[in-house]
Parts: C-alpha cells; sequence; structure tokens
C-alpha cells in the first residue's frame, strides 16, 4: 500500500520536471521536435499516478474498514467480559461513544489521515531536497521557513491532543444524558419533567460547544499560520530569484521551476494541519479505547470443569465489600446447602441478599472466604461449567427486545419445544403462548410491551428452563397477584425438589418453599431454622414477616 | 409497510432486512419506517430542515461569503502576481533597469498573503462557531422533540435508535460542519475564479481547460447519486450496532449469568459487519471517484502544456502566461481532490439530516390540544367512560371502561397480573389516548389539557422504577426541581427511606451509579416513591411501588400514605392487599373489566373474587 503510495508521489513530482524541460526545450530553445515525446511522457505518467492511487485506495479501504470492524469487535467482547463492578463505574454513553464516534475517528485518520501525513511529509522533504538540487541559496531559504512550522506544530498538538480529549469525554457524557432521558422517558414523562431533563441536556451541550469552539479558535490560528509561512516564502523566493536570474545565475526556466515546486507545497502544508488535528484525535479516541482494553477483567476462567454437578453449595466465612475503601456488606458468612435442599434468605430492603446471592454465579467475587460448589471453589471453575450450574431470576427481570422464546432459552439455546413448554407452566407464563405472534414476538425493549407480572414471570421461567443445579429466586414473585403467586409456588416446590435452591422472599408464603430459613442481619447470617422455630424464637425475624404489627407483641 | 399480521409472515419478504434473524422475534412495523419513505421526500425534508438550521444565520453565512471571496481573491492573487513578476519585473532587472517592478510586485504578493491569512483566520474562527452553534440547536431540537413524543413512538423505535440519532448522527453533522464546509466553499469558489481568470489570461488556453468541466460534473453526479444510497445504508447500518450495543450493555448482569457471551457476539458480529460493508462500499466509490478527478486534472494540464507549448512556441503566448496557466491549474484540481474527502462528509452528513428532519417530522400520537380548555384549580376528579383501549390492533385490553373516581377518593386497583391495571393508570397519566371513549379530570377531557397542567395534576410512579445517574438528592428532586434540602430530607423522612441515606457513605450525595446500581431493589423503590411524594400531584398513581420493600417498610409508608393520600385522589395498584385495605374503595379487574366495585369491608363480607383474594392473601402470611 505504501509503496503504490510512494510511486504515486514519486510521479506526481516528475511532472513539474517535465514540464520544466518543455518551457526550457521546446519554448525557449526552439525545440520542437522535442515537444510531442514530452507531452506523451508527461500524459504516461499522470494515467499512471491516478492509477497507483485507485489501486492504493482499493487496498486500503478493505484494510481499514477490516481494522475497524474487527477493534469494535474485539471491544465488545472485551466489555463483555467486565465484571459488573466496571460497568456499574462505567457510564453507558463513554462506553457507546468508545464503540462508536472513538472507533470512526480512527477509522477516518486511517482511511485519510495517516496516509496523506506520510505522503505530506514525503512530499515535503522530497520537494525541499528538489528545491536544494535546483538552485541551493533558495533551497535554504525554503529550509529556514519549515523551522518555525515544525517548532508550532508540536506546541499545538500538546493543546490539541488535550482539548480533543475533553470534547472526546464530553460527547461520551452528553452520550449518558441521551441513553438515560431514552430509557428512562416513560418516568420523565410521567413526572412531566421534560423542561428540567432538556435543562441538563443543554447544560452538557452548552459545556461541550465551549470545548469545541476553543478547539475551533485553536486550530484557526494553527491553520493560518501554517498558510502564511509558505507565503511569505514564496515572497523571498520570488525576489531573490528574480534578482538571481536578473545576475543570471539561473535561467528563468529553472526560476519558473522553482516556484512552481514551491507552489506544489502550499497545499501539503495547508492541509498538514487538518491532518494533524485528525492525528491527535485518532491518538486520544485510541487511548480512550485502550483504557477498555487494557482493563483485566478481575473475574476469569478457573482451572477446573464442573461435570454433572449435584449443587452442593457451601459459604464459607464469606465476606464481600464493593470497594476495597469501604465497609463490609456481607460478613462471616457461613452456610451449607446439600444438594436438593432450599434455603430462605430474608432480610431487610438492603440488608444484601441480592449480593449474597450474586456472589455464587461470580457476578462479582467474595473478599474473603470462600463459595463452593461441590466441594470445588467457584473461582476454580470455568465461568461456563459455574454459570450454567447455576441460574438465578433477578429481582428485576431483566428482558431483551429479542422475541419471548429467545428470552426463555438464553441460559439454554437448544431447549425443545416441550422443555420451553413445561417451563412456561411452571412460571404460568403461558400468556406467552398467546402473544400476537405466540412466542416468537418480539417483547419489546426491557420486555415493556408486557405487564410487570409478565415480565417476572417470563425472567422465571428463563430460570427454570436452565434447569440448573442451584437455582437463584430473587424475590421473583413480587409483581404476581396471590392467586397466580399461588400457583407459581405449587409448580416450583416440584422443580425446588430436584436442585439446589436460594429463594430470597419478603412473604412468608415465598418462604414456605424452603426447608430451611437464613435470617440476614447487619450483613452476616444470625439464625438458620426453620420458618415455624425463627418465626417462634426470633422476634427479629417475625418483625419482618409478620402481618399485623400486633402480633409481635401477642 | 407490512402492518399487524397476526401470524409469523410465510416469506422473509415481508419483513425488513433487519427483522429476518428469527432471534429478534416480530413485532408490528414502525422501526426505522421512516427511510422507507421516497428519496425525493426524505431529500426534500432534510434540506427544508438544513434551510431551517441555516435561517437564523443568514446575515453572518453573508458575511462569511464575503470573507471567503476576499480570501480567494487574495489566494488567486498570487500566482498572476507572480506571472507578473516574471514577465514584468525580470526583463527590466535583465536590461538593467532597476528592480522596481520586482519590488512593487513583490509588495503586492506580500500583501495578498496578509490578507489571505487575516481573511482565513476570521472564516475559520466564525464559520468553525457558527458551525458549533448550528450544531448546538440541532442537538437541543432533537433532543426536545424525542422527549415530546409519545410513549407509543418510543415502544416501537427503542432507545437504541433515539440513541444512534443523538449521537452518531450528530457527530456525522458535526464532522461536515468542521471540515466540510470550509472544503466547500473555498472550493467553489476556486473553481468559479479560477475559470474565470483562465479564461481572462488566455481564451483559447482557457477555453482548452474548461473542456474538463463536462467529465468533472458527470464524475460529481456519479459519486452524489451512489453516495446518497450508501451513506443511508451506513446510518441504518450503524442504528443496529448501536441499538445491539446498549441492550447488551443494559442487561449485561443477565448476559453474563446466563452466558450469552458467545451468541452476543454472534449477533453483534453480524450487525457490525453489515456497517462494516456499508463503510467499505463508501471507502470504494471514494477510491473510485478521487483518483478520477485526478485524471481528469492531470490530463487536462498535460494538454496545456502540449498545446501551451505548442503555441509559445509559435510566440502566441509567453511563457510568463503559460508558467501561470499551470500554477492555476495545480491550484484548481489540488483542492479538488480534497473537495472530493469534503463533499464526501456533505453526502453522509445529508444522509444523517435525511434521519433527524425524518424524526423530526413524527408527530405526537398524544398530542397537545390546539385549543387549550384553561383548568380551574386542581381538586382531582376523575373520570373514564366507555374507554376502550388496545396495544396491538384487534386485542382489546379494555373493553370499555365506566370509571368515576370522586376527588380525593383513594381508589385501589386489584386482579390478575396482565388484567390491563397499569393500562388505566396509563390512561389516566395521558400516555396513550383511549381508542374510544373519553378519559376526563375535573371535567375536561385529557385531550384538552396541556402536557403541563396535566403533569402538574397527575404523576404516576410507574413499576419499573427509573433512577438517573446522579446524587440520591438529585433523583429525589426530580420530583420538584425546585425544592430546597430540606424538602427532599422530609419527603424522605415521611416514606421511611431517611435512615439508610443516612447510612450511605455521603448520605443523601452519594451517587447512585449507573440506573441506582448502588442501591437495592428496595432501596430504588423508596426513592423513587420519595420523589412522587415531592412532586405532591392532586391525582397520584401508585403502580406496584411498594412490591420489592420488606413488610416492616411497607407498613411505614402505608401509614404515611394514611396522611399523604387524605386529601388528594389516589390509584393505588398493589398485589399485596395490606397496601389495599387502606384505600376508600376497590376495583377488581379482569381482562380488562370491572368485576367487582365497593369499599374494602364491604367486598370481603360479600364474599366474591376480592374476597378470595384476601383470603388468599392472610394465608400468604405468617
Ligand atoms: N454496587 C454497589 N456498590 C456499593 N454498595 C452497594 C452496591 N450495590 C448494593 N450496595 C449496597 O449494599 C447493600 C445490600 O444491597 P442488596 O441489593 O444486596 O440488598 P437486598 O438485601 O437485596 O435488598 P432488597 O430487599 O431491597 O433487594 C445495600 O445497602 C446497598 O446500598
Ligand atoms: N406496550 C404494550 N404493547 C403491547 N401490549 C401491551 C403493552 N403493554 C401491556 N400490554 C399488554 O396489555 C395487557 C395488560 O397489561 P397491563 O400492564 O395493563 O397489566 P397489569 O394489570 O398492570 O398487570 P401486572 O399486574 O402484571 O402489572 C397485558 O396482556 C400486556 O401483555
Ligand atoms: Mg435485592
Ligand atoms: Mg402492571
Amino acid at each position: 500500500m505504501f509503496s503504490t503510495a510512494m510511486l504515486g508521489v514519486a510521479v506526481g513530482l516528475t511532472v513539474p520536471l517535465v514540464t520544466r524541460a518543455i518551457i526550457d526545450g521546446p519554448v525557449t530553445r526552439h525545440e520542437i521536435d522535442l515537444l510531442l515525446p514530452l507531452a506523451l511522457l508527461a500524459l504516461g505518467l499522470s494515467i499512471s499516478e491516478v492509477l497507483l492511487v485507485w489501486a492504493r485506495r482499493w487496498a486500503q479501504s478493505r484494510a481499514v474498514s477490516d481494522l475497524e470492524a474487527a477493534l469494535r469487535n474485539d471491544l465488545y467482547i472485551r466489555l463483555q467480559a467486565l465484571p459488573m463492578e466496571f460497568h456499574s463505574r462505567w457510564q453507558s454513553g463513554q462506553l457507546l461513544s468508545r464503540v462508536t464516534a472513538d472507533l470512526s475517528t480512527i477509522r477516518r485518520f486511517m482511511g485519510f489521515g495517516l496516509l496523506f501525513l506520510v505522503i505530506n511529509v514525503l512530499q515535503l522533504v522530497v520537494v525541499t531536497i528538489l528545491l536544494l538540487r535546483l538552485y541551493w541559496p533558495l533551497g535554504i531559504v525554503v529550509l529556514v521557513a519549515a523551522a518555525p512550522i515544525i517548532v508550532v506544530s508540536l506546541k499545538f498538538e500538546k493543546k490539541y491532543l488535550a482539548i480533543s480529549r475533553r470534547v472526546q469525554d464530553q460527547q461520551g457524557d452528553l452520550a449518558t444524558r441521551i441513553e438515560e432521558s431514552a430509557v428512562g422517558f416513560r418516568v420523565i414523562k410521567a413526572f412531566g419533567r421534560r423542561e428540567h431533563v432538556k435543562q441538563q441536556f443543554n447544560g452538557g451541550a452548552v459545556k461541550l460547544y465551549d470545548t469545541s469552539v476553543d478547539k475551533v479558535r485553536l486550530a484557526s490560528r494553527f491553520w493560518t499560520f501554517l498558510e502564511v509561512i509558505p507565503n511569505l516564502t514564496l515572497v523571498i523566493v520570488l525576489l531573490l530569484g528574480a534578482l538571481a536570474v536578473g545576475r543570471e545565475a539561473i535561467t528563468l526556466g529553472t526560476l519558473v521551476a522553482f516556484i512552481t515546486l514551491m507552489l506544489s507545497l502550499i497545499w501539503p502544508v495547508e492541509s498538514l494541519g487538518t491532518i494533524l488535528a485528525m492525528a491527535q484525535e485518532a491518538m486520544t479516541s485510541a487511548d480512550r479505547i485502550s483504557e477498555i482494553l487494557d482493563t483485566e477483567s478481575t473475574i476469569t476462567d478457573g482451572p477446573d470443569e464442573l461435570v454433572n454437578p449435584r449443587g452442593h453449595l457451601r459459604f464459607e466465612h464469606v465476606s464481600f465489600r464493593f470497594s476495597p475503601d469501604s465497609a463490609d456488606v456481607l460478613r462471616d458468612i457461613n452456610l451449607d446447602l446439600p444438594p436438593g435442599t432450599t434455603l430462605a434468605l430474608v432480610g431487610a430492603t438492603g440488608s444484601g441478599k441480592t449480593t449474597l446471592t450474586s456472589l455464587v454465579p461470580r457476578l462479582y467475587d467474595v473478599t474473603g472466604g470462600r463459595i463452593t460448589i461441590d466441594g470445588h471453589d467457584v473461582r476454580d471453575l470455568t465461568l461456563k461449567s459455574l454459570r450454567t450450574a447455576v441460574a438465578s431470576a433477578f429481582d428485576d427481570p431483566t428482558l431483551f427486545s429479542m422475541s419471548a422464546r429467545e428470552n426463555i432459552t438464553l441460559g439454554r439455546p437448544d431447549a425443545s419445544e416441550a422443555d420451553v413448554q413445561q417451563a412456561l407452566e411452571i412460571a404460568q407464563a403461558t400468556f406467552a403462548n398467546d402473544l400476537p405472534w405466540g412466542l416468537d414476538t418480539r417483547v419489546g425493549e426491557q420486555g415493556m410491551s408486557l405487564s410487570g407480572g409478565q415480565r417476572q414471570r417470563l425472567a422465571l421461567a428463563r430460570a427454570v428452563l436452565a434447569r440448573p443445579a442451584v437455582l437463584v429466586l430473587d424475590d421473583t414473585l413480587s409483581a404476581l397477584d396471590v392467586h397466580t403467586e399461588a400457583l407459581v409456588e405449587e409448580a416450583l416446590r416440584n422443580v425446588l425438589a430436584a436442585t439446589t435452591g436460594i429463594v430470597v422472599a419478603h412473604r412468608a408464603s415465598t418462604v414456605m418453599l424452603a426447608d430451611q430459613v437464613a435470617l440476614l442481619e447487619n450483613g452476616t447470617i444470625t439464625h438458620v431454622g426453620t420458618h415455624a422455630e425463627l418465626l417462634a424464637t426470633v422476634p427479629a425475624y417475625r418483625t419482618l414477616l409478620a402481618a399485623e404489627e400486633e402480633e409481635v407483641h401477642a | 409497510m407490512t402492518t399487524t399480521q397476526q401470524t409469523p409472515p410465510q416469506s422473509s419478504t415481508d419483513q425488513p432486512a433487519a427483522q429476518q434473524d428469527s432471534w429478534r422475534g416480530y413485532a408490528e412495523e414502525g422501526n426505522d419506517e421512516l427511510s422507507r419513505a421516497t428519496t425525493v421526500r426524505l431529500k426534500e425534508q432534510s434540506r427544508k430542515l438544513l434551510g431551517e438550521l441555516l435561517r437564523p444565520y443568514h446575515k453572518l453565512i453573508w458575511l462569511l461569503v464575503v470573507i471567503v471571496v476576499v480570501e480567494n481573491a487574495a489566494r488567486l492573487a498570487v500566482p498572476y502576481l507572480v506571472h507578473l513578476g516574471i514577465d514584468k519585473g525580470i526583463p527590466p532587472i535583465l536590461a538593467g533597469e532597476g528592480s522596481k517592478t520586482l519590488l512593487t510586485v513583490v509588495a503586492a504578493v506580500f500583501a495578498s498573503a496578509l490578507i489571505q491569512a487575516a481573511a482565513r483566520w476570521l472564516f475559520l474562527m466564525r464559520s468553525g462557531r457558527l458551525g458549533q452553534t448550528i450544531l448546538l440547536g440541532l442537538r437541543r431540537r432533537v433532543f426536545d422533540h424525542f422527549q415530546r413524543l409519545s410513549p407509543s413512538f418510543h415502544d416501537k423505535y427503542t432507545s437504541g435508535r433515539v440513541i444512534s440519532r443523538l449521537t452518531s448522527d450528530v457527530d456525522v453533522i458535526d464532522e461536515m460542519l468542521e471540515t466540510g464546509f470550509d472544503g466547500l466553499v473555498t472550493a467553489l469558489l476556486t473553481l468559479i475564479g479560477t475559470s474565470v481568470l483562465l479564461l481572462t489570461l488566455d481564451v483559447k488556453l482557457g477555453l482548452l481547460a474548461l473542456l474538463s468541466f463536462p467529465a468533472l460534473f458527470l464524475l460529481t453526479a456519479w459519486f452524489r447519486r451512489r453516495s446518497a444510497i450508501v451513506y443511508r445504508r451506513t446510518r441504518e447500518a450503524v442504528v443496529l450496532v448501536i441499538v445491539h450495543f446498549v441492550e447488551s450493555m443494559t442487561g449485561i448482569r443477565a448476559v453474563q449469568a446466563f452466558r450469552r457471551e458467545p451468541r452476543n457476539e454472534e449477533i453483534f458480529w453480524g450487525v457490525n459487519d453489515k456497517y462494516r460493508e456499508a463503510n467499505l462500499e463508501s471507502f470504494r466509490i471514494n477510491a473510485i471517484f478521487m483518483p478520477s478527478i485526478k485524471g481528469v486534472g492531470n490530463i487536462t494540464i498535460v494538454a496545456i502544456l502540449a498545446y501551451g507549448g505548442w503555441q509559445a512556441y509559435h510566440g502566441h503566448v509567453t511563457v510568463g502566461v503559460l508558467t501561470a496557466f499551470l500554477l492555476y491549474l495545480r491550484q484548481f484540481f489540488e483542492p479538488l481532490q480534497d473537495i472530493s474527502q469534503f463533499y464526501n462528509t456533505f453526502l453522509s452528513a445529508s444522509a444523517a439530516l435525511e434521519k433527524l428532519s425524518g424524526v423530526l417530522n413524527e408527530k405526537p400520537d398524544v398530542a397537545e390540544p390546539v385549543q387549550p380548555a384553561q383548568p380551574t384549580k386542581a381538586r382531582g376528579h376523575l373520570q373514564l367512560r366507555n374507554v376502550q383501549f388496545s396495544y396491538v390492533d384487534g386485542v382489546a385490553v379494555l373493553p370499555g371502561l365506566e370509571l368515576d373516581v370522586p376527588a380525593g377518593q383513594t381508589l385501589a386497583l386489584v386482579g390478575t397480573t396482565g388484567a390491563g391495571k397499569t393500562t388505566i393508570a396509563k390512561l389516566v397519566a395521558r400516555f396513550y389516548d383511549p381508542t374510544g371513549g373519553h378519559v376526563m379530570l375535573d371535567g375536561i377531557d385529557l385531550r384538552k389539557l396541556t402536557e403541563d397542567d396535566l403533569r402538574e395534576r397527575v404523576v404516576m410512579v410507574t413499576q419499573e422504577n427509573f433512577l438517573f445517574t446522579g446524587t440520591v438528592a438529585d433523583n429525589i428532586r426530580f420530583g420538584k426541581p425546585d425544592a430546597t434540602m430540606d424538602e427532599i430530607v422530609e419527603a424522605a423522612k415521611v416514606i421511611g427511606a431517611h435512615d439508610f441515606i443516612m447510612a450511605l457513605p455521603d448520605g443523601y450525595e452519594t451517587p447512585v451509579a449507573k440506573r441506582g446500581s448502588r442501591l437495592s431493589a428496595g432501596q430504588r423503590q423508596l426513592v423513587a416513591f420519595a420523589r412522587a411524594f415531592l412532586a405532591d400531584p392532586a391525582v397520584l398513581i401508585l403502580d406496584e411501588a411498594t412490591s420489592s420493600l420488606d413488610i416492616p417498610s411497607e407498613r411505614l409508608i402505608q401509614r404515611a400514605l394514611r396522611t399523604i393520600l387524605d386529601d388528594r385522589t389516589a390509584i393505588v395498584i398493589a398485589h399485596r392487599l395490606s397496601t389495599v385495605e387502606t384505600a376508600d374503595r376497590v376495583i377488581v379487574l379482569e381482562h380488562g373489566r370491572i368485576i367487582e366495585d365497593g369499599t374494602p369491608a364491604d367486598l370481603i363480607t360479600t364474599g366474591g373474587n376480592y374476597a378470595g383474594l384476601h383470603q388468599a392473601w392472610e394465608d400468604s402470611l405468617a
């Protein structure tokens, strides 16, 4: 690619020389016979230049678009592998702007900028050498003129780098606002906060505007400078050159060729400004992208496979904190769930139930102690086998805008129709068959075209269908009416009999699904026992689950 | 367009390409519908939008044009002056008559260089700022328009598309404004200026040079036609990338827990590859276009060289004229190269503009009234008169609902899941307009109320409580943007969120992180509740607002509700009947029909459906 580029430049440069030959030969010295061959030579050169440019661009287009797509794919793969901790820390818009805007910036630079940069610099060097050879005193003038350009370019580069990074970050912030305003649209609507959100968006947009204008200001100064210098040099060259012709130090033809060549420098120098700016932006974009690509995933595969898991789940002195400098959310948790048993986890709002359950499939890693399945520390297992063995229905049903079937079979793509139907039965989610296109109906973004209870039941069906060794149900019946809830519980009883289960519950009826109940208080398990035992002996438990306040005292 | 098929289409041709992948499932048509209209209309729309965007600045734009003319005049003067210097300045020196002419010419070149620089600087500054101003205006406008459109639009359009319109599309326009504008204007002027100069320098040579114009014109026309198609495709392809990306990142927890990664990668690779192909094609069109322009330029130069050399040989033109000619041609064709680059960004921006104008032309289904009613002070009397509603044609969710809620009443809606409770709430909050009948507040049809009037009176806590990036206080303040910190704390105290908030590392100033993931499900619900409480509307709708709370927290809220709801109309939707028991009236809903209606106590004694529910609920408790 580069060789065709070089060849192109070389050919482009010989044309002025042929011009000189024509002016000096046929015109000045009246050697008309040379006109035709020289003209044909020029024509041949010109056409080959075009062909070379075409060939180079053609090859380049594939390389560049492949590179962009591959980078985007890498980013996506990396992001999917990065743990929850990363994702709750990073703004969604910042991720998005890296995958779209930053990659296009790089593509643009690779597609046009980089080559022009190389070509331009090359052209500058070659032309300067030619100029020196044509008539060195004038060549020196041109060479001297290059000094301020280099100095200013370097200064500009540093400033521009900082400012384009700021623009990109602000674009990411704005993208976050946009994303939230789109996803949270219904809340904004429900509260009639259009103006408020608009103000916030305006704030971000105006900030971006200000920075962009700063960028424009910086670039304008630089670009103007790049245009002034060659023109001023031309003034000097013209003056000195004419005098030299006067002294007959050079021929008129040489001066013409010299000036022609020099003028061919103006455009490369001028466009150097734009290209350098492009290069800076591509550099900051690359930085932003490598911030993600270089993030080490803290939750990675262990060496062991879990074959035919029985689902013996143990928590051994488990403690957990979200960040190293915060307090423990969970501490010294000890639980033993032999295969087939079900544990109900009861605790106040915010006591850490969800956190505890998300440690099992390693959405987070324990910060102390260990969790084992069938005797294997979960960190020693491959993520695939661990997450096949453990399935969860979360406290918010995360659905995707895919067909209902695809949503249900998320954890087990090869499930048969009968399996799907059975899971739907258990979750009381057979309504899905009655959707306009049955199970092939798209459920809308985040399942928005379903009712709250319907969403929850689909999420439940999904967990059940995965046939896990360990089933985690995190308050998954909260959006169901009592009758439906009773039906689901009845069906779940059979499922839970066959697997190890953790059921997070706020209601006694759900607790009844379990063999044992663990009470989570102040970040640790304070009591374990059957529902009846705890109800009778633990006042805190009674407060959490009793129907009437009075009963506590009764 | 294909709409509302009730069976999966037999031939995939009924469905737009994006929907052929079976995993996406079928949905009612909508989506990028906008792009499918005829090209002519699209072009017209986007041109109109461009006009609207530029109109406020037409004075500045004229000024810019003047500046550019000056700049280019100065720029073009340089080769002409060089020609003067060589033709008129050097002979006197050779003849030993001094260098006065030469010095004058050199001074003139110097002057034009300075003028050119000044004009260029002014132009870059001014046009750069103008571009950013236009962009800011465009961003605001599209953002606001999206917020004005109705939920039914957003249901179909999806957030990923909204995001890509406001990021990727706007970015493309930004790129044009940053580079394209300048280049395009300069190019056009250079084109005109140079042709005039060429003709004045030497008519014959000039005409010969102008022969290249038809070729350039044809090339450009071809390029424009092809690019328009490709760039439209690019815009559509990038949307799919963004949609899929946003969704996988939003649902990352489920993705990881259910090992969805490999499948997602496959899908992402698919959409990413489509985008790549579109990009590749636009690259390729450029790869043909740009060298061709250069080719035309080269051939013209050679022709001039040959013919001009011949003419000079015969003394018909001077060497100076020939030199100037060649210089001008160079100046003419060199930028043309890069113009094609600028033109390229311009065409790409046009495609984006088409998309944006498509969005801006969408009208909200739930329209603002032309002649809004002047509501008196809100009392909160709700009436639903024979209200019919369906999301999908032919599947009625509410077949005909009659409901009268006197001001100040607390009404509980219960019923099996999917019965239509949330739907009623959404109709009262005017997320949708009923397909038949009327929803009225204080005797005024909601369709006659302005959005502001309505939102001031009716506030809904939705089943899915969404928190925004920001602090806990920010999120509560969302209910009332001008609330003081004291009011916020007060609201949190009333609904029992104060304690947990104070336990957070920075109290009310703790950031809740993306979507509130820093908080537990129950905590999120409390914050959402506090913000509704702070909004203090005449009609409050609570849709499953306490479903994730533990019983003590719920009880606390219930007690608070008794005072909060005392003087206002409320619709409470709950499966936990403890909340319902505090209501003045209960309605049991089944398949969108009211099957029972009365006070909680009455309904229990008459022993119907509600009594059954109540019994089951009692049994479910310890
Ligand atoms: N990403 C996080 N970073 C820091 N703290 C967190 C994060 N997520 C949750 N917490 C805190 O950890 C505690 C436990 O949260 P968790 O979601 O486990 O509660 P929970 O028992 O599931 O409550 P609920 O019944 O409301 O769902 C809460 O006090 C919460 O504020
Ligand atoms: N945006 C939508 N598009 C299409 N159908 C919808 C949409 N929203 C709801 N539905 C359907 O309308 C019916 C009523 O839904 P609605 O949300 O009103 O139920 P609900 O009574 O609130 O149930 P839940 O107690 O589960 O929240 C359901 O069958 C649901 O699938
Ligand atoms: Mg939870
Ligand atoms: Mg609902």
